[in-house]
């Protein structure tokens, strides 16, 4: 499983890569191999939306489950993963590049501080699988 | 009585909830209240309550037995009798969507025909394997356009002259989520049921417009510019429309709707005193995700061979859990095999030839009643496809009684729903209605006039 360095992870299972008052949104490695084959992405946000830390960014259906991605901070949607419309299944082969789901202004980028480095996350996975 | 437990289950169940007898578990209940003397007659044995069921359902009178004007939303059309003998069939004999694809192709490709024969119909992309009826796959097409709004948009429009009881049904579903608002149908009178006044009321908080086609007065009207207006806002449109009618008119798809839904009944299905019916639910392609039910769809199997399999079920209830869109995945299985061998007998221009019967054999009813000293029809200029609505010199309860010592079920009484319409009769006319039946009812209207 992969979790690359300079990431910051949520206990729930979301990425965030911080640049300044820039954050990128994704899903982990972890969660999309518990997911299995994604069969579709709903995003729940437009651009230009104000969002609430715990939001909800999207809806991931898979074969066996659909699953909530939520947001980490507060802030406003830059962008949106147009791509995952047509091809839901970046997010099982390329989960920390092409599969990002939203990009945003950060209000405060403090609120991320909770938020786990590489390590932590591993070893927060290594307890849960026990 | 059978229960699936063991008396040794039982034991364990009462010991982890801490109680020694099931007797127990009923203290709380006053003990005058455990087994009251309930008032029920003396046990009859199967053949006497054979007779007596008998007796008691031979007071109901059916459509075999008069000759019937009324429709508003259930119509009397014939059933060829092929189509009992395939759904009786042991093999088809289930009202549910079979999940086994390797047991179940058969079924599940009558459902994938059915789908493919309301697509049709209706000209939309997708149908789904079917609700309840035609109240419920409306009350679904209002809860997708929320869904797929996120709830953002809080306004469902419905035309006043949606079936009323279509507009109850949606209120009965809106009415668990937040700040949705059902109008568009308040007020009485004339102008409350134009189409352009409810055109008016689109803004763009609305999320559906729903109208019905033809509308619940019989009466067929060019939603082009309704569409049109709804979409500029952002808005959803549903047709709520009757299958026999699209025989012979422009079907929801031609006008750009994003949801056509209605009650399959007239495809085959007994009138049956209410039910059970058939929800048609078609969309275009780009809500299916938010598509509530089931949804067959056909593959290829390991050999290459065609099959059909349940698809897109992450969309459901018991995957997207409260997420999903309804939590209602029931289908109206044997209904939707039934319109599906009605569809198959009737072919393409039967299909027509129906629907030309019933605009035929309308008109000319309409023109009859219309001539009749006394009555004169409600809507003279405006095109209608099998229904029609007449003012008449007398309530309408009034004529239906005089109506029935003829044997004949008269029109739906209009003033029920609208206090406006006393004395506005809604009659239907079938392809089962003949000339003679029409003359018969002419003169028998003509009778309780002068009566």
């Amino acid at each position: 499983m992969k979790t690359p360095e300079g990431l910051k992870y949520a206990k729930t299972d979301e990425w965030v890569k911080v640049d300044g008052d820039l954050a990128t949104i994704g899903i982990t490695d972890f969660a999309q191999d518990q997911l299995s084959d994604v069969v579709y992405v709903e995003i729940m946000v437009d651009e230009d939306d104000s969002v609430d830390q715990g939001d909800t960014v999207a809806t991931i259906e898979s074969v066996k489950a659909a699953a909530d991605v939520n947001f980490p901070a507060s802030g406003t949607i830059l962008e949106i993963n147009e791509d995952l419309a047509d091809e839901p299944e970046l997010l099982n082969s390329d989960p920390y590049e092409a599969g990002w789901i939203v990009k945003m202004k950060l209000d405060d980028p403090s609120e991320l501080e909770d938020l786990m480095d590489a390590a932590a996350y591993e070893a927060f996975n290594e307890e849960r699988e026990g | 009585m059978f229960t699936p437990h063991t008396p040794q289950e039982i034991e364990e169940m009462l010991q982890a909830v801490g109680v020694k007898s099931i007797e127990d578990l009923f203290q709380k209940v006053p003990e005058k209240h455990r087994f009251p003397e309930l008032d029920l007659p003396e046990a009859l044995t199967e053949m006497e309550i054979a007779e007596e069921l008998k007796q008691i359902s031979s007071a109901n009178a059916s459509v075999d037995d008069f000759i019937s004007f009324l429709g508003a939303g259930a119509y009397n059309h014939y059933i060829p009798a092929a189509v009992d003998m395939i759904l009786r069939r042991g093999e088809f004999y289930t009202a549910y969507t079979p999940y086994q694809p390797e047991v179940s192709q058969g079924t599940l490709q009558a459902v994938f025909e059915f789908q493919s024969l309301m697509t049709e119909l209706s000209g939309m992309d997708v149908s789904n394997a079917s609700h309840y009826d035609g109240a419920t796959a409306a009350a679904e097409a209002a809860n997708l356009a929320y869904h797929f709004f996120r709830g953002k948009r809080k306004k469902v429009l419905i035309s006043k002259t949606v079936n009323p009881q279509y507009r109850q049904t949606i209120r009965t579903y809106m009415q668990g989520l937040d700040d949705v608002f059902v109008t568009g149908d308040e007020g009485t009178g004339p102008d409350t049921w134009k189409v352009a006044q409810l055109t008016e009321m689109i803004d763009n908080d609305t999320a559906i417009v729903m109208v019905q086609y033809p509308d619940f007065f019989g009466r067929i009207y060019d939603y082009t510019k309704l569409v049109n207006i709804a979409h500029e806002q952002g808005a959803l449109v549903c047709f709520i429309f009757n299958p026999t009618a699209m025989g012979l008119l422009k079907p929801p798809g031609a006008f750009d709707a994003d949801i056509a839904v209605g009650d399959g009944q007239p495809l085959g299905i007994p009138l049956s005193f209410g039910g059970p019916y058939l929800g048609i639910f078609t969309i275009k392609d780009k809500y299916v995700r938010k598509l509530a039910g089931r949804l067959v769809g056909e593959t290829v199997d390991e050999e290459g061979q065609r099959a059909y399999v349940l698809t897109l079920t992450a969309r459901e209830q018991h995957i997207r859990r409260e997420k999903s869109t309804s939590n209602i995945c029931t289908n109206q299985g044997l209904m939707a095999l039934a319109a599906t061998v009605y569809l198959s007998l009737l072919g393409k221009q039967g299909f027509k030839q129906v629907a030309n019967l019933c605009y035929q054999k309308a008109h000319y009813a309409a023109q009859r009643i219309g001539d009749l000293e006394g009555y004169e029809l409600a809507f003279p200029d405006t095109p209608f496809f099998h229904e029609f609505v007449i003012k008449t010199p007398r309530p309408v309860n009034e004529i239906n009684l005089h109506l029935q010592n003829h044997w004949i079920l008269g029109g739906y009484d209009l003033s029920q729903d609208y206090p406006e319409l006393k004395n506005h009769m809604l009659v239907a006319v079938t392809e089962k209605i003949s000339k003679l039946d029409i003359d018969d009812f002419v003169a028998a209207l003509e009778e309780v006039a002068h009566d």
